[in-house]
């Protein structure tokens, strides 16, 4: 109701209160960090801190816990525009909206969870997650550590490969068996608040190709607290119903604003060219339009998929539907394999500037970054579960009239 | 039709349940079924019953139990349970 009074009220609506314009002021903020987080592997703080003074960590908490309720569009939006100054840091502010949908969709229930959801509100936290263990080969609905409860009280020690910036997280969302005995499949999901009851133990460090400001190190999580710290629901269902939606759209739009920059920058090339002899056609110009074609196609994926899970939300049955599961994730093999795809074609286009590190027309960066997409969650291992599903599922030819 | 489910499903090498132990109503997804063993089950019942389960009924909740599942299969052949 009050988002309604907002919006009729042109008083109101100050310059801070639109998220894009915030959202600019951290993306300038990340852009000016963004060799140097590059170069070091460290985590983005400038921008980290950023995101906290805009206020950008809770928005998409219900107004009813303190935050703004923006919904999936919104967030997207909002990722796509940071991804387009600093890759590592998208990714970091995608997973953490990753975890805070998870919140929103299966906190609301449980006292501690929404109160939870007011501390994040308030206090603008940054959190993690903890799904990866050694020894389960990144199956995420899969796992070896179990907690176990007694006395109102849980307790927890998971061997995590890899937790994103899980050094300079305020709370960890960790999976786990739900008790000793029970299947590797039978998973709950706890929020692990960074406090005295916590420990972290760095075992590997992140050292990569790209996406290095990620800082995903491998750490053993040791863990206590209250039982009521673990989701009410059993993580098959937030896996399906808002997890496995949320990472492909939140990491097709990091993808996609990648993307999008390397494109500008062999834009402002190929400008800069015509400029200079205005009476040819520079050999670049023709690539360009393929690239944005393939830019375009991108995004007119990541928007449907977007309606597709917005519609979805509605329907409980249709979220946990094998089709939405097979459209969910071809959008992400599609836009992976298309980033990498419009930055090597932007690379192509820069040519050695575009190759070198420093100059206005670097895609170096972009390069090493995109190259994580098709890995992070292994390309072919959804195309295998995919595949599964497609021996029951019928393709939806309809276009939505 | 229940046992005649309970007995296609157990003997499946691809869906690594215990369905003795379980009742009717037991989830079966809690019971550790996967998604890529949800597949295999409804392959198996669409052979064992001659069916073809409509894009609506491929969802969480139709293969959450063997009580859920025959409701389905008599929906689809208008057979009593």
């Amino acid at each position: 109701m009050n988002v309604m009074g907002k919006i009729s009220n042109p008083l109101a609506l100050s310059p801070a209160d639109c998220t894009a314009d915030r959202m600019a002021r951290v993306a300038a903020i990340a852009a000016d960090a963004v060799d140097a987080v590059d170069r070091e592997g460290r985590f983005p703080q400038e921008a980290a801190n950023a995101l906290r003074h805009e206020r950008l960590l809770g928005v998409a908490i219900p107004a009813e816990f303190g935050g703004e309720g923006l919904g999936t569009a919104a967030i997207a939006d909002l990722v796509v525009q940071l991804a387009q100054a600093c890759g590592s840091s998208a990714m970091v502010y995608a997973m953490h909206q990753i975890q805070v949908s998870s919140l929103a969709t299966h906190g609301v229930t449980s006292e501690w969870h929404r109160a939870f959801m007011r501390r994040v509100a308030d206090e603008q936290l940054l959190l993690a997650s903890a799904t990866s263990e050694a020894g389960i080969g990144g199956n995420l609905r899969n796992s070896i550590c179990a907690v176990e409860v007694a006395d109102g009280r849980f307790s927890l020690t998971k061997d995590a490969t890899v937790i994103s910036y899980g050094a300079n997280a305020d709370a960890i969302l960790a999976t786990a068996r739900r008790a000793p005995d029970a299947a590797h499949s039978d998973q709950i999901m706890v929020v692990i608040p960074a406090d005295a009851n916590r420990s972290l133990e760095r075992k590997s460090v992140w050292d990569t190709l790209g996406m290095r400001g990620t800082c995903s190190d491998g750490f053993l999580l040791t863990a206590a607290g209250e039982a009521t710290q673990i989701f009410p629901k059993p993580f098959s269902e937030i896996a399906a119903q808002s997890m496995l939606a949320s990472s492909h759209i939140y990491w097709a739009a990091t993808w996609f604003g990648i993307a999008a920059d390397a494109f500008a920058r062999a834009q402002a090339f190929v400008k800069a060219a015509a400029r200079k002899q205005p009476n040819v056609t520079p050999p670049g110009a023709l690539r360009l339009s393929e690239a944005a074609a393939k830019l375009q196609e991108m995004k007119g994926h990541l928007v449907a998929a977007i309606h597709r899970f917005e519609a979805a939300q509605q329907d409980d049955d249709d979220l946990s539907s094998i089709g939405f599961a097979a459209e969910i994730n071809a959008l992400k093999v599609a836009s992976s394999e298309k980033a990498a795809e419009v930055v090597r074609i932007a690379m192509l286009i820069t040519g050695i500037l575009g190759y070198k590190n420093g100059t206005p027309f670097s895609v170096g960066r972009h390069l090493r970054d995109v190259t994580s997409a098709a890995v992070m969650i292994s390309n072919d291992r959804i195309l295998a579960n995919t595949s599964t599903l497609l021996l029951m599922s019928r393709f939806d030819t309809s276009l939505g009239s | 039709m229940i046992d005649r489910i309970r007995t296609l499903l157990a003997q499946n090498p691809m869906i690594p349940i215990d369905f003795g132990a379980l009742s009717d109503n037991a989830n079966l997804y809690d019971a550790g079924l996967t998604s890529f063993a949800s597949v295999q089950m409804m392959l198996a019942i669409e052979e064992e019953f001659d069916i073809e389960f409509p894009e609506q009924m491929l969802t969480r909740r139709t293969f959450s139990s063997i009580a859920s599942i025959a409701a389905a299969i008599s929906e689809l052949t208008a057979e009593q349970v």
